[in-house]
């Protein structure tokens, strides 16, 4: 008796739950049917990008939806998921937030959409030059600039005062390896075997007045031209070979990343640093939860990237993301629609606020709450506009991959033959006469 | 002369053979397509996203690999790797099979768990672990040590090393659960007699207990070599191939799959499929394992 009851209770209770789901179904059935949806690839971040996606859907009316889909944590693998997918032509892949090295070989694979010629003028006025470049491939625009981020020279105030250098006039490697040297202080560079050793490598060499790759608009890995066994080159080494002889790259100068400098920085031993614009919220942030004290963080400054000849102007790094529409995507059109909705300067401006991620429309930094929450937006601005690519070749990783091993480890770097080796590596890994 | 087969076993072989062919199927379209496939690419250069520059080179890939000293470099840090780790589980997991066996009861359960728990443990969180424990910035070994200053990944000797004990001390455990299942076979009156005879400990070792667990070791050995050999996580997590400790299937894994030559990648994963074939037959052939015989069979 007590059974049956309960199954009839069940019973009910299944129809009211299969009659909800099924209300649920066809509302949502109807409103999928009629609005495409497009599937942001993003790269991790606070956030941000999945609000933006909201806020572009909510003013797409119905003509499309965003959703954004994670991709992994470091660039190399961002890489690597989306070029499989690609490869085997995935039409899901409607919008990309790619890193700018890989924009070329992504174009020259035909992985990517053009930007529409309506789009051109749009997309490109009033943005970093170099930001530009790394979406250009062949004259053609084939991705669009989103965010850029660039690198400054952190230094504890205390440390430049104490060796009397005047901050506030451009100063070069020699200066601040000298001046740590003198007082027993670092050097935070990013001597890891890892990407971030191509980015200082690559800013030292543009520095010099020289480039990684000559021809980055070469079509097949044979006729890639190098420029690093050069004087530029040789400078670049100099610096290594120097931070490295003196000490002032620390113990861990072979494995020291972004972070590892940091922490460095922040400690005791810390003088000197090139590094992204994320010191700033983190070192703020690790004052806040009681981790650092506030002399700490008084202490330190914020200055352009340093000079490797005095009357040369610095060429800092250029990082950040591009926005690619995918080749194989359903809905080019209205990705395109999507990615103009997304690359406002006002969305950008937002998106430096929550996501500590500079824009790359030079307009976004005359923000009034950009400049009030970032103190450094204005040098940041102005070594985006200084800054230089890395090479925009579509074999770059051939390229960076002979950089990290042939410039790796700095204590092993000699101005008279690495960089003639590393060339000389780079070019048959190129023509497929050598393993990486 | 032959013996004469009865129907029913004809009839119990084609049973066997047609449970088993859906599995056997199976794994080779699996693998064996795969595998072919790789052997095809191999004789081109074939870069995924360069299509339009792919061409055969015939037989290029392998020479450029056999010609290029990074490939012996690999080999000779792959082996060396192998020879280090085998051996030192060998004798650890030897020591804690022991543990196990002659743990008091009450303990076994307890014992037994403790043991597997490394194995249990991803050999990527694992790898991360012992990256942590010994990195400069987050570690607390070089101060244990009284080390602080020294960097374990900063040259090849201190980051080999720190692969190796990573190593060992994730598969000691898989080594003494096979050396374990070798020694609970060894029938205890052989031992009682050679007890009663007056053998001494080392002696029932060395002429009653080891002898009667070769097949086990051996087995133990083969399966650890073969997966020494392939070894790839602990190593991507570590160094990433920095200070020249790139193995063999990282070198495979950085031209495949960072580099995206499909051609060169394939012709190193033959080759590395070689190599362990090789080692197999090195093992079943020349140290006659008998895979059977360790099963119990």
């Amino acid at each position: 008796m007590r059974h049956t009851a309960r199954r009839n209770r069940l019973r009910r209770g299944g129809l009211v739950g299969l009659a909800v789901l099924g209300l649920v179904a066809a509302t949502g059935c109807a409103a999928d049917i009629s609005t495409p949806t497009l599937t942001w690839y993003i790269n991790p971040d606070n956030g941000g990008q999945a609000t933006i996606a909201e806020e572009c859907t909510a003013e797409a009316d119905g003509a499309y939806r965003i959703s954004t889909s994670l991709l992994p944590n470091d660039a190399p693998s961002q890489r690597e998921q989306l070029i499989r997918r690609l490869a085997s032509r995935d039409s899901s892949i409607d919008i990309m937030s790619l890193d700018p090295v890989y924009v070329a070989e992504m174009a020259n694979a035909d992985y990517l959409t053009p930007v529409p010629e309506e789009y051109i003028d749009e997309f490109t006025d009033g943005v970093i030059p170099s930001s530009v470049e790394s979406s250009t491939r062949q004259d053609e625009l084939v991705a669009t600039p989103f965010w850029a981020n660039t690198q400054l020279l952190w230094y504890r105030k205390s440390v430049a005062e104490a060796a009397g250098l005047d901050m506030s006039q451009p100063v070069t490697w020699d200066d601040i390896i000298d001046a740590a040297a003198a007082q027993d202080k670092r050097v935070g560079v990013h001597g890891i075997r890892a990407e971030s050793l191509t980015v200082w490598v690559n800013a030292m060499i543009e520095s010099a007045g020289g480039s990684i790759v000559e021809n980055p608009d070469a079509d097949g890995a044979a006729e890639v031209e190098l420029g690093i066994d050069s004087e530029a080159g040789r400078r670049a080494a100099e610096i290594i070979e120097k931070i490295a002889a003196t000490g002032v790259g620390g113990p861990q100068l072979s494995n020291l990343d972004e972070n590892a400098a940091m922490l460095e920085f922040q400690s005791d031993s810390g003088g000197f640093m090139v590094n992204w614009p994320f010191i700033y919220p983190a070192t703020k942030a690790a004052v806040e939860d009681g981790s650092l004290e506030q002399a700490v963080f008084d202490d330190i400054g914020w200055t352009l990237y340093p000079r490797v000849d005095e009357d040369e102007e610095a060429r800092p790094p250029l990082g950040g993301i591009n926005l690619g529409v995918g080749a194989f995507s359903d809905h080019p059109d209205l990705a395109y629609r999507a990615v103009e909705c997304i690359r406002t300067p006002e969305r950008q401006s937002a998106y430096f606020l929550t996501d500590g991620n500079a824009p790359s429309n030079l307009a976004a930094f005359d923000d009034p709450a950009v400049q009030e929450a970032f103190p450094a937006a204005e040098v940041i601005a102005e070594s985006l506009a200084a800054s230089a690519a890395r090479p925009l070749t579509p074999y770059y990783n051939e390229v960076t991959g002979g950089i990290q091993k042939s410039w790796h480890a700095p204590g092993s770097v000699d101005p008279e033959s690495t960089p003639a080796r590393s060339q000389a590596f780079i070019l048959e890994v190129l023509k497929g006469e050598r393993l990486l | 002369m032959k013996a004469k087969v009865s129907n029913r076993q004809l009839g119990e072989t084609r049973l066997g053979w047609m449970l088993s062919a859906p599995a056997v199927i199976i794994l080779l379209a699996v693998t064996g397509y795969p595998i072919l496939q790789a052997v095809y690419f191999s004789f081109f250069n074939y870069r995924m996203t360069d299509p339009d520059n792919r061409f055969v080179n015939w037989g290029q890939n392998y020479i450029v690999i056999l010609t290029d000293p990074l490939w012996w470099q690999t080999v000779g840090v792959t082996l060396l790797l192998t020879v280090v780790t085998v051996a030192v589980e060998l004798v650890l997991g030897f020591a804690l099979a022991l543990v196990m066996l002659n743990a008091l009861r009450a303990v076994r359960p307890w014992v037994r768990t403790a043991i597997l728990i490394p194995y249990g443990i991803i050999t990527v969180v694992a790898a991360f672990s012992w990256k942590y424990a010994f990195d400069l910035g987050t570690g607390f070994v070089g101060t244990w040590l009284a080390m602080p200053e020294f960097d374990w990944f900063g040259d090849f000797w201190s980051s080999f090393l720190v692969i190796c004990a990573a190593e060992i001390w994730k598969t000691t455990p898989f080594i003494s659960l096979l050396l374990l299942s070798g020694l609970a076979q060894i029938p205890g009156d052989m031992l009682e007699a050679a007890t009663v005879d007056g053998a001494t400990w080392w002696q029932r070792m060395a002429k009653v207990i080891i002898p009667n667990m070769k097949a086990a070791i051996m087995v133990a050995v083969l399966f650890r070599t073969l997966d020494a050999f392939r070894v790839f996580d602990s190593v991507f997590v570590m160094t990433a191939g920095a200070q020249s400790t790139a193995t063999v299937s990282f070198l495979t894994y950085n031209q495949s799959i960072s580099q995206l030559q499909l051609g060169m990648g394939s012709a190193l994963s033959v080759l590395l499929f070689l190599s362990v074939a090789l080692i197999c037959f090195i093992f079943i052939r020349i140290f006659k394992v008998d895979l059977a015989q360790a099963r119990g069979e």
